[in-house]
């Protein structure tokens, strides 16, 4: 559990308790068997969307193809009954296993695709599963009857039972979905969702924690599918794999409010009985006119609450209170790391990489020793990024090596990199945009693999060493481009690295700015971080760094201290052109 | 013998493919329009396909506006006359709901309003479809030519091999390729094609070159709906179809689109043609029902080997 989050979901737990037992009573009073079914369903589809809310609402990988796992949960259910007399609890069971284990046979190989290209290859699964069980013949199963033991076949005369079971399940899986919201696990999906480079630089590894939410989400889906197989008594390919089934997790999660565990509730709870209800009363009347009015429902509220319903309701009658205060935590006074002066910690030798014919990078060899900072500068398009990208696993190198205290960084992935003690800014900030500032900087704790309460300690502390103490519970969408800056640094820092690679921290700011982002810096070599800083500021770099790299044209042009390299003939021709030297020396 | 039977059937595939194939690929060039300039995943595609096939209907059988065309030329007029009926109904329908939900409204949003989208754009397809229910009627219809009956034979090539081409088909495909070539050259030569593109690689720096982005959008939307139509109507010459029929070919049409890439007009094309030709190979080896599960098992097959499509790229900078 996230520290802090205790009162919140308390909170949410116990309105949870509070809707079910209402609901419950709500079934008792009903009596038309029609409207008892519909009771039933609502929770199924209500536990089905808050699976597809796990994978495409937290972590933003939108699949359009979940009824893959909740047919499948079905179809176990009642191959399970018809061949092995198999009872649908243990059958809900296995289809559960059989869920989690089909994540991961279609996660493995689909992970590899991003955004789009991720969703609609989702879509393919389900309607090739579809048209291969009509070729085996499963058009329609239903599921026999075996009235001698109804208990263990889940078949009770009395229909409320129905419901009262697809609320327990659907209590299970909103308790899920909550521990998962309120944990590492829910803050790693919401950061990847934001940014995944970001996370991926902030020690995340996006693939595996995608995939745990795919695993979870597959599992729960075909708890659904197979109790719904179960109260519907028979199943059909069209019925359990078909497209308008993963429409539904999508619509009734979209409808109700995306990424938060009382959209698929709120989203479920209206759209299944209108929907029933106008299949019932006008279905018969004029055929078509119940999808009519369904859609232009949809619509209708899409345009008016484009975030769903819970965020509309939420942000007009239950506004959260604006900045949270930062947490209070006691912090230790932790001693600088020992500097061991002059021993390199990163030596990098004959790094190469190339855009087909571009040699972006060509044969760079320099090193930085401990407490020191290295300054790296050029003109655009000298490599200076791509440098970074290749040093921290975002790109490939084609050939030399790089080591970090003696270890190859070289072939290793981003987050790898992260955890070897590397931390890494952008030069356009990348950050998590919904999340607040405290949680931004949580990220790069969590990252770095620290426990609950020390990665909230540490995060405190690299705000403090920031100065955004103040600004730790505002969203960071809102922040000034400074604080931004100075928001990746912590970030960055919360994991305690041995070596910084900061990517033109001060682009964009004017110079009172830069000074207090320089400032922050020198502090954090007094306290002996290493520091890599690509800049152009002249000004700012002959100040701060110990050292120079100059690269031009992927090259190392010269290296050396600030004073002896701004002399240095080719250097300034690099710069500013043959001719401005020329002049000089005229 | 066997042998002549096996050449038979793999040339009618050949020729059967690349015909069906390339009425595919114009379809998916609609969607690729819509996807690649307004990256909207926009579901109603196949309800844009049915409108087209019930335009191209009732200008040709129903309606008889023009059967003084003749049952030969008529259906595929009656095809091209649609795209301008759905233009305007893709247009109208970007106008006032599509553009609520995206474009310049919610670029650099979180998702960039993909979730919106995603619901306007499912609740269009129902109520296009259940509202062409109401309409229509569920009874398939046809546009009825008797080119659809007549081939043209080929050979026998070896032995007693013989190929057919089926006339409806032949006529269709090269109208299709008459429009994806008219349409290519319209984006590559014309203003209107560079404002298009423009809008689609970057649309904020378009808005900042003087470029009416919302007015491109409209018009890709409206373009890509009616060069759908188009297809659709093609298509109507040999099928017969309800109003549900947009439903089986949704799917194709973002199989193709993104194995060809996304973003790719000419991707989208090949896409479409790749699928046509899957479809009709798997049918020498596979029973009928498996047909439509080998486009998807192919289509996960290239995607994942080449997540970028067949002919797009994908970048991203750090």
């Amino acid at each position: 559990m996230k520290q802090g989050t205790g009162p919140e979901l308390r909170r949410n737990l116990a309105a949870f308790a509070i809707v079910s037992v209402v609901y419950l009573g709500i079934s008792l009073l009903v009596t038309n068997s029609y409207y008892q079914l519909i009771l039933a369903l609502v929770p199924v589809w209500a536990l089905f969307g808050v699976s597809w809310n796990i994978l495409s609402g937290y972590g933003g990988q939108l699949s359009f193809g979940h009824a893959s796992f909740f047919g499948i949960g079905a179809y176990t259910v009642t191959l399970a009954v018809v061949y092995w007399s198999l009872s649908p609890w243990l059958g809900i069971v296995l289809g559960m296993i059989l869920g989690g284990v089909a994540a991961i046979l279609i996660g493995l190989p689909t992970f590899r695709l991003r955004g789009h290209y991720f969703a609609l290859s989702m879509l393919a699964y389900p309607l090739a599963i579809l048209y291969v069980l009509q070729y085996l013949g499963f058009q329609e199963v239903s599921l026999p009857m075996h009235r001698d033991r109804p208990l263990v076949f889940m078949e009770f005369s009395e229909p409320r039972i129905y419901t009262a079971i697809a609320v327990g399940l659907l209590v299970a899986g909103v308790v899920v979905s909550l521990i998962i919201e309120n944990s590492r696990f829910g803050l790693a999906l919401l950061a990847i969702r934001q940014n995944e480079l970001a996370a991926e630089a902030a020690g995340i590894n996006a693939r595996l924690w995608k995939m745990r939410s795919l695993v979870v989400s597959g599992m729960m889906a075909a708890v659904a599918g197979g109790f719904y197989a179960r109260v519907l008594v028979v199943v059909t390919p069209d019925s359990v794999f078909g497209m308008l089934v993963s429409a539904q997790a999508v619509v009734v999660t979209l409808f109700g409010g995306v990424a938060s565990v009382w959209g698929p509730l709120i989203g479920a709870a209206i759209l299944v009985p209108l929907a029933e209800t106008l299949q019932a009363e006008l279905g018969g009347y004029l055929p078509g006119i119940q999808g009519v009015v369904y859609g232009i429902a949809i619509v209708a509220i899409m345009l008016l609450s484009p975030d769903g319903l819970f965020w509309t309701i939420r942000d007009r009658w239950f506004k959260p209170k604006a900045a949270a205060p930062i947490p209070d935590v006691a912090l230790m006074a932790t001693a600088p790391r020992a500097v061991r002066a002059g021993v390199p910690l990163l030596v990098v030798e004959n790094l190469s990489r190339a855009f087909g014919g571009l040699k972006a990078v060509s044969g760079v060899s320099f090193s930085v020793t401990e407490g020191e900072i290295l300054g790296i500068i050029g003109p655009n398009g000298a490599g200076k990024t791509t440098l970074f990208n290749v040093l921290n696993g975002v790109l490939s190198a084609d050939e030399g090596s790089a080591q970090l205290a003696g270890q190859q960084m070289l072939g290793k992935k981003t987050f790898e990199v992260c955890r070897m003690g590397v931390g890494r800014t952008f030069q356009v900030v990348r950050s998590f945009p919904r999340l607040p500032v405290l949680d931004n900087v949580i990220v790069g704790a969590y990252g770095a693999g620290l426990t609950d309460h020390d990665a909230l300690v540490s995060a405190v502390r690299a705000l403090h060493q920031v100065g955004l103490q103040d600004q730790s519970g505002v969203a960071a969408g809102q922040l000034t481009n400074k604080q931004l800056r100075l928001m990746e640094l912590a970030r960055a820092l919360a994991g305690n690295p041995r070596l910084l690679l900061l990517d033109e921290t001060l682009a964009g700011l004017g110079r009172k700015e830069c000074d207090s982002v320089l400032d922050v810096l020198a502090q954090l070599r007094e306290r002996g971080t290493t520091i890599c800083i690509i800049e152009h500021t002249m000004h700012a770099m002959m100040r701060l760094a110990d050292r120079f790299v100059v690269l031009d044209h992927g090259r190392v042009l010269a290296a050396g201290l600030p004073r002896v390299v701004v002399e240095d003939p080719a250097v300034i021709e690099a710069y500013l052109g043959k001719k401005w030297l020329a002049r000089q020396h005229a | 013998m066997d042998l002549e039977i096996l050449i038979e059937n793999v040339l009618n595939a050949v020729t059967a493919g690349v015909t069906i194939g390339c009425i595919y690929g114009l379809m998916c060039i609609g969607l690729g329009l819509i996807f690649g300039i307004m990256r909207i995943v926009n579901f109603a595609q196949g309800e844009l396909l049915m409108l087209g096939m019930f335009a191209s209907f009732y200008l040709v059988s129903g309606g008889k506006v023009l059967s003084f065309l003749g049952p030969y030329w008529g259906p595929f007029i009656g095809a091209l006359c649609a795209a301008p009926l759905v233009f305007a109904g893709g247009a109208l329908l970007h106008k006032f709901l599509i553009s609520r939900v995206s474009g310049l409204r919610t670029a650099g949003s979180l998702d960039e309003g993909h979730f919106g989208q995603l619901i306007v754009t499912l609740g269009i397809s129902l109520i296009l479809q259940n509202g062409g229910q109401i309409v229509f009627g569920s009874t398939p219809v046809a546009v009825r030519t008797p080119l659809s009956a007549e081939a043209f034979l080929i050979g026998p090539v070896y032995g007693a091999a013989t190929v057919f081409l089926n006339k409806a088909k032949l006529i269709a495909f090269f109208v299709a390729i008459l429009v994806a070539i008219v349409l290519y050259m319209t984006l590559e030569y014309t203003r209107l094609g560079k404002a298009l593109r423009a809008s689609a690689d970057n649309p904020t720096a378009a808005t900042y070159m003087g470029i009416e982005v919302d007015t491109a959008y409209r018009i890709a939307f409206g373009l890509g709906a009616a060069i759908t139509a188009i297809a659709g109507g093609l298509m109507a010459t040999y099928i017969s179809f309800g109003p549900f029929v947009g439903f089986d070919y949704v799917i194709i049409m973002y199989s193709g689109v993104v194995l060809g890439g996304m973003g790719s007009i000419l991707g989208a094309f090949w896409g479409g043609l790749t699928v046509g030709f899957v479809q009709q190979f798997s049918a020498l080896i596979l029973p009928p029902q498996l047909q439509n599960a080998a486009i998807f098992v192919v289509f996960l097959m290239i995607v994942l080997l080449r997540p970028q499509g067949l002919f797009g790229r994908s970048a991203e900078r750090a």
